[in-house]
């Protein structure tokens, strides 16, 4: 038998490279290349009224200053606005330079091109441009208030408005035994991979090509956006993501101004430019997320079920909206968690803010609706005196509901339909996991002691591997090597890992002569990208797919050979053989000889696929009408829709009695993504995410100051946590196959990361007596509400020690 | 604003991973600058510019410093270990051989600063308990991993040390790389 492979926790592949120096970023490419680098605004809201470059002219090494004004056709105009959507009434993207106005704190306004990237800033910080500063909108609360415009002719800075309701909630609220009322709030973070962006493009002035580098998420994304840039046929333009450090989300966006200008530059100059961008650019001019405010009215009956759940929030997105509004659409749809509502209405708003613009990060508006859902579910309980594990069961979607559709439109404009899940028995897992029953004690003599200590909980479920599609590409060497290809990118999931696995259990070659490409139009030019925990899901299949119709080339063409029918055959190892009878065989790599008639030998295993090399039926040509050539396979995976992951975190902090300081004691997560092609890589995933989630919960924001200044621009500012600030994570994992695609699997990547913030504020408000309702929390919030608390301004839970103890 | 002046070169050499290594440079051209794109060793990566990431982090004369920190030309005649004197893919230095076993990379942007943190750390204290590990990698930012499957990396590196004897390990120069290569096999 060949190795299973399948769900092997084995050793990721690309970590040899990695280890060893031998990764190769965008950074690491193109050396000699010239540098790019641009003068960005430092106004939040402003009219660009001069650009004077006079004293640049002089650096040495300077080879060439453009504005706007410089820039032709296409170039000139503004970025395209990548997903449409009829709610998006209001849409605006930027100029790849800003032309007369530009809109937050990092916009770039000019670029510079020279030998190198000291000179190039040494350039820039000649260039002097006068600006007309306007008054800036900053924050939701002005956004909404609509007093000044962040876009003139954009009114009330509303770029969306969108309704969805399933059920009449109004009046099922007038009838609700109890109705509750919260104000939720989450503030801005960002994804921030230690590696920002960059790209690195060189022109071929003998065959008229372009070849692009960019750190990004879909590199056929950036090639179709460029070609259309440029003006040029997509067949000279080819776009390849190397190694890349982390993307979060923030990479998927594009093409960002830079990814258009290089290659432009490059093409005009006919060279090789660099543009690899530092802390401070990634801060101010890449993208943020989270922002959100909240209002929800929930009605619910004695027993605490769902009769209505209102939800209106107003979404910042920033200064513009290439993406779309697909974070406000995935709060609005996956807020509903494992449960279901009797009737559920979500309305919301996308402002405009002088800020950043917004693109989706890792978890892309579910830690936003999750946080909604999850203190709503809290304070149900705590209204009725129930325990919280409690009310969550009662409004489960049960595993004999699936599909359950819950009758609204999901991201990829498909219906929210979820495929598989075991919700009861997920959160069964989690409250053995964190001895949910046994917490109530541990606190009674915490409290004897004069700590404060608290659990907190949370459910989501995650739409994953959402489509169009993705293909798989497989080629046999004559050697036997396993060339696989894929389109989507990798950024540190493991896919060369992953993806092997997958092709060595289908095709039964051993995992050592699989060699995984991604992200490289010249090696596949179908694709869409990595983002939406959609890579294993998709390529994973579609790989799988492919590895299919190899296999069964195989058997026929070694069927053939050996006189023997395909079904007895079977490949082991690499190894084509007679199933009982494994003397009679032959390699993988002979087939692949055999799958390809030659006229010439180029060495001694080519000779048998040769004209003269054996008997031929002269009456059939060499290849036969309805075959091709050589041992291959190229198939795509394209979903009806998303498959549905789950997941349930809890976690115990204690909050320092005197100085509010909040630590994480236990944090502990049971996760469900289906079948898991390798448990290794998954469990990293979460802790990944569970890692950024706390950063969220209790370090990371956005401090905008009125003025539109990003104060906090830096990682001395910026608070991401460090080993010492994560928690130990507990891990344990069910394994629901997704009745929707061949490998019954579905998405990781974001999972962790999602109710992280709903978590942390779940024990907090259970530690202190009072309920949380903004995040992140740091110690000086935390001791500010407790003044409160104390002043009556703030009141107390009803019930607090019930829910966390189940009525007997 | 004045005329620019053309930079002043200076004549830089220093060790690295053994080997004299010589440019010339201006006076502020930093030394990760230099080992990337004057030496051309990118395995050192620059990840904020401002010595809070640790990604940058090499050994000078053996002790870790943040190489987007310091000039090049302050290492004048010193002896630099970047990731790639920890050891080869044929022949991983034991801090190497013990992230590939504990997933203790992701992305690997971050990883060769932990890999000569770690190094340099483990030299001093070959024995720590998991709360000194992660203590020892709470310098550097990781945003992929979470941490623990470095923590864990750094406990299985102190095994994989211990093993290979004493002498054996430090992963500082070529020959100690192959020396405690044969550690562990998967």
């Amino acid at each position: 038998m060949t190795t299973q492979m399948f769900g092997a926790p084995i050793r990721r592949r690309e970590d040899p490279r990695l280890v060893t120096g031998g990764g190769r970023y965008l950074d690491d490419l193109g050396k000699g290349a010239l540098a790019a680098a641009f003068v960005r605004s430092p106004h939040a809201h402003a009219k660009v009224v001069d650009i004077d470059v006079t004293d640049a002219l002089d650096v040495e090494g300077l080879v060439a200053i453009y504005t706007h004004e410089d820039l032709p056709g296409r170039v000139g105009e503004p970025l395209p606005l990548l997903i449409p959507h009829p709610a998006l009434t209001h849409g605006r993207t930027q100029h790849a330079l800003a032309r007369g106005e530009v809109n937050h704190v990092g916009e770039p306004v000019v670029m510079v091109v020279a030998r190198d990237r000291y000179l190039a800033e040494d350039a820039c910080a000649r260039i002097r441009v006068d600006y007309e500063p306007l008054p800036p909108v900053v924050g939701i609360e002005a956004a909404r208030a609509a007093e000044l415009l962040v876009h003139e002719d954009v009114p009330g800075n509303v770029a969306a408005h969108m309704l969805q309701e399933v059920g009449d909630v109004e009046a099922a609220l007038a009838a609700a035994p109890h109705v509750l009322e919260l104000d939720l709030a989450i503030e801005r973070s960002a994804s921030m991979p230690l590696e920002g962006k960059g790209v690195y493009a060189r022109w071929d002035a003998d065959r008229d090509e372009l070849r692009i580098y960019s750190s990004t998420q879909t590199s056929t994304g950036v090639r179709a956006a460029v070609a259309a840039k440029l003006g040029m046929p997509l067949a000279k333009v080819e776009c390849i993501a190397p190694d890349v450090g982390g993307g979060f989300g923030v990479k998927i966006n594009h093409p960002w101004p830079e990814e258009v200008l290089v290659p432009w530059v490059a093409k005009t100059l006919g060279t090789e430019v660099k543009w690899v961008e530092d802390r401070r650019e990634h801060f101010i001019s890449s993208a943020h997320e989270r922002g959100q405010l909240h209002q929800v009215r929930v009605g619910f009956d004695d027993d605490g079920r769902l009769l209505a759940l209102d939800v209106r929030f107003w979404h910042d997105n920033g200064a513009y909206t290439p993406y779309g509004i697909i974070v406000p659409i995935i709060t609005s749809t996956q807020l509903l968690g494992p449960y279901k509502p009797a009737s559920y209405r979500c309305e919301f708003w996308s402002l405009y803010t002088n800020t950043v613009l917004v693109t989706p990060y890792r978890g892309a508006g579910r830690p936003q609706g999750c946080f909604a859902m999850e203190r709503t579910m809290d304070a149900i309980a705590d209204e009725l005196g129930l325990d919280r594990t409690e009310v969550r069961s009662r409004n489960f979607i049960l595993p004999e509901d699936m599909p359950y559709d819950h009758g609204l439109l999901f991201q990829d404009g498909r219906p929210l339909k979820y495929d598989s899940g075991d919700f009861p028995a997920t959160l069964d897992k989690l409250k053995a996991l964190v001895g949910w029953d046994d917490f109530a004690g541990y606190r009674d003599r915490a409290r004897a002691e004069g700590r404060r200590v608290g659990l907190g909980i949370g459910c989501y479920v995650e739409g994953t591997g959402v489509g169009p599609y993705e293909g798989g590409h497989i080629q046999v060497e004559t050697s036997g090597r396993v060339n696989v290809s894929t389109g989507l990118t990798s950024q540190g999931q493991g896919h060369e890992t992953a993806f092997a696995q997958v092709v060595a259990q289908e095709l039964g070659v051993p995992i050592e002569d699989v060699f995984v490409t991604t992200g490289d139009t010249r090696r596949m030019p179908y694709a869409v990208g990595t983002f939406a925990s959609r890579a294993a899901v998709m390529s994973g299949n579609a790989i799988a797919l492919a590895a299919r119709q190899v296999r069964a080339k195989a058997l026929r063409i070694a069927a053939d050979a050996l006189e023997v029918s395909a079904d007895d055959l079977e490949i082991v190892d690499g190894v084509v053989r007679v199933k009982g009878a494994p003397d009679s065989s032959m390699s993988l790599g002979t087939v692949s000889v055999m799958s390809n008639p030659l006229r010439y030998a180029f060495d001694e295993a080519a000779k048998a696929a040769t004209q003269f090399a054996g008997s031929n039926d002269p009456d059939k040509p060499p290849v036969a009408d309805d075959d091709e050539p050589g041992l291959e396979g190229r198939d795509f995976y394209s979903p009806t829709q998303a498959t549905f992951a789950n997941g349930m975190h809890a976690a115990v902090v204690e909050t320092d009695p005197v100085t509010a300081e909040i630590r994480i004691l236990r944090y502990c997560v049971v996760h469900d993504c289906g079948p898991m092609i390798n448990p290794m890589i998954v469990e990293g995933q979460v802790h990944g995410g569970v890692a950024q989630g706390v950063g969220g919960a209790l370090y990371e924001r956005m401090v905008y100051d009125e003025s539109g200044q990003l104060l906090n621009a830096s990682f001395m500012d910026f608070l991401m946590p460090y080993a010492s600030e994560v928690p130990h994570i507990e891990t344990d994992h069910l394994e629901t196959p997704s009745p929707l695609n061949p490998l019954g699997i579905k998405g990781a990547g974001e999972a962790g990361c999602i109710p992280v913030s709903a978590v942390i504020a779940s024990a907090i408000s259970d530690a202190e007596g009072f309920a949380i309702t903004s995040m992140p929390i740091s110690p000086v919030e935390l001791w500010e509400l407790r003044r409160r608390h104390d002043a009556g301004d703030i009141p107390s839970l009803r019930h607090h020690d019930a829910t966390t103890r189940k009525h007997r | 604003m004045s005329d620019p002046v053309p930079e002043e070169l200076l004549d830089v050499t220093v060790t690295v991973n053994d080997v004299p290594r010589h440019a010339r440079v201006p006076a502020r051209r930093l030394l990760s600058d230099f080992l990337r794109h004057d030496v051309g060793l990118t395995g050192t990566h620059v990840g904020c510019e401002h010595g809070v990431c640790g990604a940058c982090t090499v050994l000078l004369d053996g002790a870790p410093v943040r190489a987007c920190l310091m000039f090049a030309v302050t290492a004048q005649a010193h002896r630099i270990t970047t990731v790639e004197g920890l050891g080869t893919v044929e022949a991983m230095g034991p801090v190497q051989q013990a992230f590939t076993e504990c997933h203790g990379l992701q992305c690997g942007f971050c990883t060769p600063g932990f890999l000569t943190t770690v190094t340099a750390y483990l030299e001093d204290h070959p024995h720590p308990t998991p709360d000194e590990a992660r203590e020892a990698i709470s310098g550097n930012l990781c945003r992929c991993t979470g941490y623990q499957n470095i923590v864990k990396s750094v406990l299985r590196a102190a095994e994989i040390r211990a093993a290979a004897g004493p002498g054996a390990g430090s992963g500082a120069t070529g020959d100690a790389a192959a020396d405690a290569a044969g550690g562990s096999a998967p």
